[in-house]
């Protein structure tokens, strides 16, 4: 497969069989249900790197749209991560506001005010410009965080505290056990809503106008879309996303500090989506969910696992820049044209 | 009068493009903008579709100034184009690209939630055109996986999707063979005729086709417009037929005027 015959479709694919649209509705369905009884099959630890998962799955969603539909590189995309786990470790520590959907909100809004700004300078650029110039606004949130240490906590961070869950407060059950309970199926809503809502988004019209834009800007601008304000609109869903992510995973880390923001962590979310495939839109999810299994079986045998991810995307770029699920997708086309 | 331009001057740094043109363009015409190659035909379409902002002089749309308005703006008032070299979604099929043309007419482009192929107007209205463009059977195919003549005629019909007023095309049968040529301006003309465009401007080296399709012929020869008249007085035009058309489009033509 070659580099630049990768893309991304949202419309359904043509001459799909009835069997294989049952069988897909049926792997939807095998997944939900995998998800929900985890909990109470495997370990806590599993369940515990899923809940993780769920935070970055959101945040990848929002990543892709402007990566995968809309053509734009952000190197910076963990700013708006950080600020989302900002938001809960300032509510519930600082103004002792605990209810997660107050916080939710608030993320949302305070995010997409952000991203507003960030993007309007940002969307003026493509290429590598946009891409250092989100880098750029990555790293300066990330001295304001250390520098204003007396608002932030500098480099120590600060503390989460537990939210409560639908007004329930659950401070008095263990920590393990409010995440593997209650915290563990609210993320898991939540990722369900924000994946059913991403869909919608991508196959809509204004979906299709992000991707005639990543095909042929020049183009787009003929056929009368505005091609700067789109990418705008797509930078600002996008902000807010990977901020419910931070903002899902703020009480599972437990504190926050400025390494959320750090260009490195900004890197990740390229990794994850690159793992799994931005041609696809579960793409970035599969690639998240196969970098935090992985990352936690390689730093547990060796401290060099930083090493072992360089070459990992090495391999992936020259033989499978379509990542993982542009090989199963490959794998299912071949299947099919088999039978 | 539709479309017109006065005393249009464009200097790329030393080098004169546009040498003070000045043209109207009435309802109802066909216009073939001719000449050799550098004449700055090409040009003057950028300038006309406010791609390219000109150094002194204006455009009109219907006594509206359009001058460096930029193409969305533009597209939107009905004024469309295509392009000389092929100018495609390379990774969209027939029909979602006709899509983005119709969703952007109809203003639908900030439609966050809505299903787009449930969307019987959009849907519609897209495979409408294909019709037009006899691209119905291909309007599952790639872009990119399409033969030259019709990645072209794919760029002109996403064009003519828009439903514009005026539509300006830029050597729409550049690139396609000779046979393919008469029956892509043959498309051109009747779709042009069921979708209501009131005028057409095109660049076209092909004589063959400006002397058949054109009510007007505006020859243009380094900047300047030479000659804007109808194609018997561009044919009878000597200077014309030479400098802007070249020795072998002279020998040609002269050879077929004898015939006569």
């Amino acid at each position: 497969m070659k580099a630049d015959n990768l893309t991304l479709k949202t419309l359904e694919p043509k001459n799909t069989s009835v069997s294989f649209k049952k069988t897909k509705t049926w792997a939807i369905l095998a997944i939900a249900l995998f998800f929900i009884i985890l909990p109470r099959l495997g370990s806590q630890y599993v369940s515990y790197l899923i809940l993780t998962f769920f935070g970055y799955a959101v945040a990848l969603l929002g990543f892709n749209l402007l990566f995968g539909y809309t053509g734009l590189l952000s190197f910076g995309h963990a700013l708006f991560l950080a600020m989302g786990a900002y938001t809960v470790a300032f509510f519930t520590s600082k103004f002792s506001i605990f209810p997660m959907e107050i916080i939710l909100l608030v993320a949302i809004v305070v995010s997409a005010i952000l991203a507003a700004l960030i993007g309007a300078v940002c969307v003026q650029y493509i290429k590598i410009y946009f891409a250092m110039l989100t880098l750029a606004f990555g790293m300066l949130f990330y001295s304001f965080l250390i520098k204003f240490y007396y608002v932030t906590g500098g480099d120590e961070g600060m503390r989460v505290l537990r939210p409560y869950l639908l007004g329930y407060e659950l401070s008095a059950i263990p920590k393990m056990q409010f995440l593997m309970g209650g915290y563990y199926y609210y993320a898991l809503v939540v990722l369900t809503i924000a994946t059913w809502v991403m869909w919608k988004i991508v196959s809509s019209p204004f979906g299709l106008c992000l991707m005639a834009i990543r095909d042929n800007p020049e183009k787009a601008t003929y056929l009368g879309v505005d091609v700067k304000r789109y990418r705008w609109y797509a930078f600002i869903i996008s902000g807010a996303y990977s901020a419910v992510g931070g903002v899902l995973l703020a009480p599972v880390i437990g504190q926050v500090d400025p390494t959320l923001t750090y260009w490195t962590h900004s890197g990740t979310l390229v990794f994850m989506t690159l793992l799994g495939g931005f041609t696809n839109f579960l793409g970035p999810m599969l690639g998240g969910l196969i970098y935090i299994f992985l990352q936690d079986k390689v730093m547990s045998l060796t401290t060099y696992w930083r090493f072992i991810f360089g070459a990992i995307l090495a391999f992936l770029v020259i033989v499978a820049p379509g990542g993982v699920a542009g090989v199963i997708s490959s794998l299912v086309k071949k299947g099919r044209r088999g039978i | 009068m539709i479309l017109s331009a006065s005393d249009l001057r464009k200097y790329y740094g030393e080098f004169c493009a546009l040498d003070g043109v000045s043209f109207q363009i009435n309802e109802g015409e066909f216009v073939s903008i001719i000449g050799p190659n550098g004449a700055g035909k090409t040009t003057l379409i950028n300038v006309l579709t406010g791609l390219l902002t000109p150094n002194t002089g204006k455009v009109f749309y219907k006594d509206r100034e359009i001058t460096g308005i930029g193409p969305e703006k533009l597209s939107k008032l009905g004024v469309a184009r295509s392009f000389q070299l092929v100018n495609i979604f390379p990774n969209f099929t027939v029909l979602e690209f006709l899509m983005v043309a119709i969703v952007s007419r109809l203003g639908k482009g900030t439609n966050f939630y809505s299903s787009l192929l449930r969307n019987q107007e959009v849907t519609g209205e897209a495979l409408e055109v294909a019709k037009l463009f006899g691209l119905e059977e291909k309007k599952n195919v790639l872009a990119k996986n399409l033969p030259q003549g019709d990645k072209k005629l794919l760029d002109v019909a996403s064009a003519f999707a828009l439903q514009p007023e005026v539509i300006l095309l830029d050597e729409p049968t550049s690139g396609v063979s000779t046979s393919e040529k008469n029956k892509i301006m043959e498309i051109l003309v009747s779709a042009s005729k069921e979708i209501g465009i009131k005028s057409i401007i095109q660049v076209e080296h092909d004589m063959d086709i400006v002397f058949s399709f054109s009510d007007r012929i505006i020859a243009m020869h380094q900047g300047k417009i030479l000659a804007d008249a109808t194609p018997q007085e561009i044919e009878k035009n000597e200077e014309v037929v030479c400098t802007v058309l070249g020795q072998k489009e002279c020998f040609k033509i002269f050879s077929t005027l004898l015939k006569r």
